[in-house]
């Protein structure tokens, strides 16, 4: 899952600390494994580097960890593209997507568009994949029904989510 | 794709009567229909065009089989309209929408739609001998129909004696049998199992395209919407074009 | 072992003993307790009563389908004992003497009949004078009316006040009404009138006008009809009650599907096989429980409406409709019973698993062979008894029930074979043929139960007007007369000729009178009469006395003048024509003071025949008689020579005059107690053989309905059931007309088929029926057609009311599945 975007996402409704985005970072999103220190930094000083955050203040005394970051017009820019766009439909996305969702809820923007957009993704996809089947060989309609019934489910889980916004929404910004 | 023009129509494959295929065949707008107190419709709109699957989805009791009824001029809506190619189903008699889904529509739906006393053969030649065809003639086309869909074997079965697959294609060979220019399939292999259900749309979509049949299909299933050229949603009764999305 | 049972104990058991001892271990299944049965058919009953919309539809149908049969069952249980209320009730007032009573007594009373009719409404009356203190009334009346009053049924005291006509002819002021013990039905038309206008008639029945009684009531055995009718009326009750038992059968088989689903879920749950079967039966036992109240109340219902139904003249109280109890108690067991029998056979060929019903595909093949010997047996029973059912000898009425029974069963049973085959052949035509043909061959033992039904009520009915139609001879008489030369007849007494011709000139007067011709009539004897000891073998010589247009009228006359006499011989059987050779030869001498009993009275008054009288031929007079003997004008022979001579009016009504006959009779009324007016007629039925065939028909027709109420209430399931199927096919377009003529074709394949069997059916039994009263075969073909058009007219009726159902069910909504 993309780091650099859901940290800037984060930011976007408020300058924080690297500190405190790790914090943020963990409660929503870490719920395997915690965040590391290092990784926040490193993403930080990419953001950096690339325009789309900016130091806002510093903490007296030295390190990373007292930079106070914020978000730029171009950083929220690339928040918005990103959510605006599906991710490749493959396996293991829904960590991804749940972020996204989430980021959504959290800065305001139509989350059912996000789920739409993804959902004609993976249809998409899975037409393609169909028709592959009617003309493949057995081997290949195996492969194609394999990846079928994957895309199937991450639709079903974008349907039930979609029907549960409205908790979910409320649990978010809680 | 599999050629041959093999129907009793003279249509062929996409191009439907010499008529430009991108032209919409079926427009519905601003549908509203309401059982009882909460609306099955809320404001859905639909466009269909000659020769393209279109899937219908939503989840359970979101109003998508009441779409496919008012598409078909089966009820009347509330409000709002249909146009099928530019005729107002809502300002047709009863027996000219009769006669419409007799020439131009054919239904599958996910059960219960064969006659149980006629065989699978008199079944299929059911539609066209309700629009004069004799006897032998609509028989003999019903038999291309379900050679066609692979159920050659079971003509002179009943409905009660073949397998649920068998059964469907049986209602698909009925469907198409009349050379129609839409076909309303309901959930078609809702009651089958995941190879007879693939067997179905692999069939029904070929078939459809050979013929240059436009089909709507209702379903909650993606696998069997992946058959689709295009999706739209149906949520709490309004609809979503899932084509203006991305 | 542990003192608490672990869960799997008895099959580890049976595990442990091993596999060759298990039976042994196994206890017998004890059978069920009273208080299983009662927990499993009251569970069957809350099934039939729960169920919501479809469940109560379905017990409705079996009810109602089951109070028709019971309702029909104690409407005819309830005929005899109302015939023999009538006759009992009739037995009671009746005014026949049982002998000749000479002198009065304190509670003789004397009687004569005033009865008229009026407008084809027979009228009863009695003159009553009672002769003392201590006369008894007749039933039904609290004391006799005085002198010129009198006492009404209801029914006639709404016609008097309607017909004015009506009301001169009987002008009594009414004291009150005749009560409901004294009156056969609601609608009979009597009275009893006080006189004292009346006079007993002597020994030899003359010189009075009145009967002498010594009470109401005839203590006699009553209007014997023999053995014939007791035959038709058995095969009446018979072929009434076999389709109703098919009705009732079909009945209880309604909402087969629904039922079976059901019986599987408590399968799965848990229910063993009696238990299921218990259930089903306690289902059945609500419905036919129902079903029963509903008869009882339509039986009740029925009764007060039988009450404003005439049948030509004859209606019945409906508290004479009380069925036997004997005959009641044995429909109310027999019905239910024979309900949950019928389910529980329905059962047997099934096989109820918790995965789902199995029907077992009986064995496509139906056998015919044990289909025929059914009704040979039948016939077999009844053919030794051709030509013994005839006179008064007493009739096996077993053999000939068993026998009759057999043959209409055997009818039932051969026609499913009958059936399936010919549908099985039925192929091809248009859509509508072609849903009604499969349809049927699918189902085709429950269009053979139609079939059966319809056949065994209609061949039953043409068998039994055939055989009426045959033994009429016995119960109607032609009267040889002839209406077109006259229409009514008034007869009187008449002390003189005189007398006679002022009847005549007052009847010449009455309104609508186109002509009448009148004659007195009386007799003579032989010259030598007063000189005899025993006068009973003189000869009697009759004589009449009319003019010349009224002597035309009863014999063939070349010329006739005033003064004219003519010999009339008689026809063969109707005297000796010796009488007149001998006696009254042309210039003999008659003693017109012919004695009216066994010894001479009176004097002798002599008169010579005229020198040259001629002879010629009777004719047959316009009522029928044949008179003969010494014919004289009024010139000739006075009629007041004669002694106790009777005058007969021949009238010739206008037909223009609607109410001619009516004008007639008042004027006839004031001729005095005796005259009468008949209107003229070419044949008399018994009364009661005319009854009979009068509820045979209403019976017939009455089946029909049945059975068409029956083909409804299953084609109405039919189409519940199919409620799915009827959207899809109007889905695709379906026109509702194709959809209205399966109907049709659904329904009328069944009854043509029966009727054309029942047509056969009923020949060759009429046929049967005949030969054993020893009658010519003579079919009734006209029955044939009315039947027939009963039931195109029931295919009809059922159709056009699946219509509306079907109209309705044919609506896409039926594709909602959400």
């Amino acid at each position: 899952m993309s780091i650099g975007h859901t940290l800037l996402g984060l930011l976007e409704s408020g300058p924080r600390h690297g500190y405190d985005l790790k914090r943020a970072f963990d409660e929503r999103f870490g719920h395997d494994r915690p965040l590391a220190y290092g990784q926040v930094y490193s993403t930080m000083a990419r953001l950096l580097k690339n325009g789309l955050v900016e130091v806002d203040g510093i903490e007296p005394g030295g390190g990373p960890e007292r930079k106070r970051y914020a978000i730029t017009e171009a950083g929220i820019t690339d928040v918005e593209r990103w959510l605006a766009e599906p991710e490749k439909p493959e396996p293991y996305l829904q960590t991804t997507l749940y972020a996204k969702v989430v980021l959504a809820l959290l800065t305001g923007r139509s989350a059912v568009d996000l789920l739409d957009t993804q959902r004609a993704a993976h249809l998409r996809l899975m037409r393609e994949l169909t028709r592959r089947k009617s003309t493949g060989d057995l081997a290949d309609q195996l492969i194609c029904d394999h990846a079928l019934f994957h895309l199937e489910a991450d639709l079903r889980w974008l349907e039930l989510t979609a029907a549960r916004l409205d908790q979910l929404a409320a649990a978010v910004t809680a | 794709m599999s050629g041959g023009d093999r129907t009793t129509g003279n249509r062929t494959g996409g191009a439907g009567k010499g008529r430009n295929p991108a032209e919409a065949l079926l427009v519905a707008t601003a549908l509203r229909k309401a059982y009882g107190p909460t609306p099955a419709l809320d404001g859905a709109d639909l466009t269909l065009r000659a020769g393209e699957v279109v899937a219908v989805m939503g989840p359970s009791g979101s109003g998508k089989s009441t779409l496919l009824h008012c598409l078909a001029g089966l009820v009347r809506p509330d409000s709002g309209e249909v146009r099928y190619r530019d005729r107002e189903l809502s300002a047709m008699s009863d027996a000219e929408r009769s006669a419409l889904r007799r020439t131009d529509f054919g239904f599958v739906f996910q059960f219960g739609q064969l006659v149980p006393e006629l065989t699978c053969l008199e079944n299929v030649a059911m539609p066209l001998r309700l629009s004069g065809t004799r006897r032998r003639a609509a028989e003999a086309a019903a038999a291309g129909w379900l050679e066609r869909l692979e159920v050659g074997a079971i003509a002179d079965r009943r409905p009660g004696e073949v397998s649920g697959g068998q059964g469907q294609r049986v209602a698909v060979a009925r469907a198409l049998v009349g050379g129609p220019r839409v076909v309303f399939a309901d959930e078609p292999t809702g009651a089958l199992d995941s190879l007879n259900g693939e067997l179905v749309m692999r069939l029904l979509t070929e078939a459809a395209h050979d013929t240059g049949a436009a089909v709507v299909l209702v379903t909650h299933e993606p696998r069997v919407a992946a058959y689709s050229d295009r999706e739209i949603v149906v949520r709490d009764g309004k609809s979503r074009d899932m084509e203006r999305v991305s | 072992m542990s003192t608490s049972q672990p869960p799997f104990a008895g099959f580890d058991a049976v595990r442990q003993s091993g596999p060759d001892s298990g039976n042994e271990n196994r206890a017998p299944e004890p059978p069920a307790s009273l208080a299983i049965w009662v927990r499993d058919l009251a569970l069957g009953a809350r099934f039939a009563a729960g169920g919501g919309r479809e469940g109560w539809a379905r017990t409705g149908l079996t009810a109602i389908g089951v109070g028709l049969g019971v309702a029909l069952l104690l409407l005819a249980a309830a005929v005899p004992a109302m015939m023999t209320t009538r006759d009992d009730k009739s037995l009671a007032r009746s005014t026949n003497s049982g002998g000749y009573l000479a002198r009065p007594t304190d509670s003789t009373l004397l009687v004569a009949d005033a009865g008229t009719t009026y407008h084809d409404k027979d009228i009863t009356g009695v003159l009553v004078h009672p002769e003392g203190p201590k006369t008894e009334p007749p039933p039904g009346v609290g004391e006799l009316p005085p002198a010129g009053h009198m006492l009404v049924s209801p029914a006639l005291k709404r016609l008097l006040a309607s017909s004015p006509l009506l009301r001169e002819r009987i002008p009594y002021p009414i004291d009150g009404t005749i009560g409901q013990a004294g009156l056969l039905g609601p609608a009979e038309l009597y009275f009893y009138a006080g006189s004292d206008k009346l006079t007993a008639y002597d020994a030899n029945y003359q010189n009075g006008n009145a009967d002498r009684l010594a009470g109401f009531g005839y203590q006699g055995p009553s209007e014997a009809m023999g053995p014939t009718f007791d035959l038709l009326l058995i095969i009446v009750v018979i072929v009434l009650l076999l389709p109703v038992a098919v009705f009732i059968g079909t009945a209880v088989r309604l909402g087969g599907e629904r039922r079976d689903r059901r019986l599987a879920a408590l399968r799965l749950v848990g229910a063993d096989i009696r238990t299921t079967r218990r259930i089903a039966a306690g289902e059945a036992l609500f419905g036919a429980l129902l079903g029963l109240l509903l008869g009882v109340a339509f039986f009740l219902i029925g009764r007060q409406l039988a009450a404003h139904i005439t049948l030509q003249g004859i209606s019945a109280f409906p508290s004479d409709l009380t069925p036997q109890l004997a005959l009641t108690v044995l429909v109310t067991l027999a019905v239910p019973v024979s309900a949950v029998a019928v389910s529980l056979l329905r059962l047997r060929g099934t096989v109820i698993e918790p995965l789902g019903v199995v029907r077992q595909v009986l064995g496509r093949r139906r056998r015919l062979w044990w289909r025929l010997l059914i009704p040979a047996v039948g016939l077999a029973l009844l053919a030794p008894l051709f030509g013994t059912v005839n006179g008064t000898g007493d009739i096996n009425t077993y053999q000939i029930a068993t026998g009759t029974v057999l043959l209409l069963v055997g009818v039932t049973a051969v026609l499913p074979w009958v059936v399936e085959s010919f549908v099985g052949r039925l192929r091809g035509g248009p859509v509508a043929w072609q849903l009604a043909t499969r349809r049927l061959q699918l189902n085709s033992s429950a269009s053979a139960r139609m079939v059966s039904g319809v056949t065994v009520a209609v061949a039953g009915a043409i068998a039994l007007q055939m055989l009426f139609a045959g033994v009429e001879g016995d119960f109607s008489a032609g009267t040889g007369a002839d209406p077109a030369r006259a229409q009514a007849i008034v007869g009187a007494s008449a002390s003189n000729g005189r007398q006679t011709q002022d009847h005549l000139r007052r009847i010449a007067a009455t309104k609508g009178i186109q002509a009448a011709y009148g004659y007195a009539s009386g007799g003579a004897t032989q010259a030598d009469a007063s000189t005899r000891q025993d006068v009973s073998t003189d000869a009697y010589l009759p004589l009449v006395v009319g003019d010349c247009p009224t002597l035309r009228q009863l014999a063939n006359l070349t010329s006739c003048a005033a003064g004219s006499v003519f010999l009339v011989p008689p026809d063969s059987g109707q005297g000796d024509e010796r009488i007149l050779k001998t006696y009254a030869s042309p210039g003999a001498r008659i003693d017109l003071n012919a004695p009216v009993g066994d010894t001479y009275t009176g004097k002798p008054e002599l008169w010579t025949v005229p020198a040259h009288t001629p002879t010629v031929t009777g004719r047959i007079s316009p009522s029928g008689s044949h008179e003969w003997g010494l014919f004289a004008t009024p010139q000739a022979l006075d009629a007041g020579l004669l002694n106790a001579p009777g005058s007969q009016i021949m009238v010739s009504l206008d037909p223009k005059q609607p109410d001619a006959l009516e004008y007639l009779r008042n004027t006839a009324e004031e001729f005095g107690v005796a005259a009468y007016v008949r209107d003229v007629r070419t044949t008399k039925v018994k009364a009661s053989y005319a009854q009979l065939r009068r509820g045979l028909f209403a019976g017939a027709v009455l089946t029909m309905a049945l059975i068409g109420g029956s083909l409804l209430v299953t084609m109405l399931e039919q189409l519940r059931d199919r409620r799915r199927l009827l959207a899809v096919l109007v889905a695709f377009g379906t026109r509702r007309s194709a959809l209205a003529w399966s109907v049709l074709w659904q329904t009328a394949i069944p009854v043509v088929l029966g009727l054309l069997l029942a047509c056969v059916g009923g020949v060759g039994l009429g046929a049967a029926l005949l030969a054993m009263v020893g009658r010519r075969f003579q079919a009734d073909w006209s029955v044939v057609a009315a039947m027939s058009a009963t039931g195109a007219g029931v295919v009809f009726a059922v159709t056009l009311l699946s219509l509306p159902p079907l109209w309705r069910l044919m609506r896409p909504d039926g594709l909602r599945t959400e």
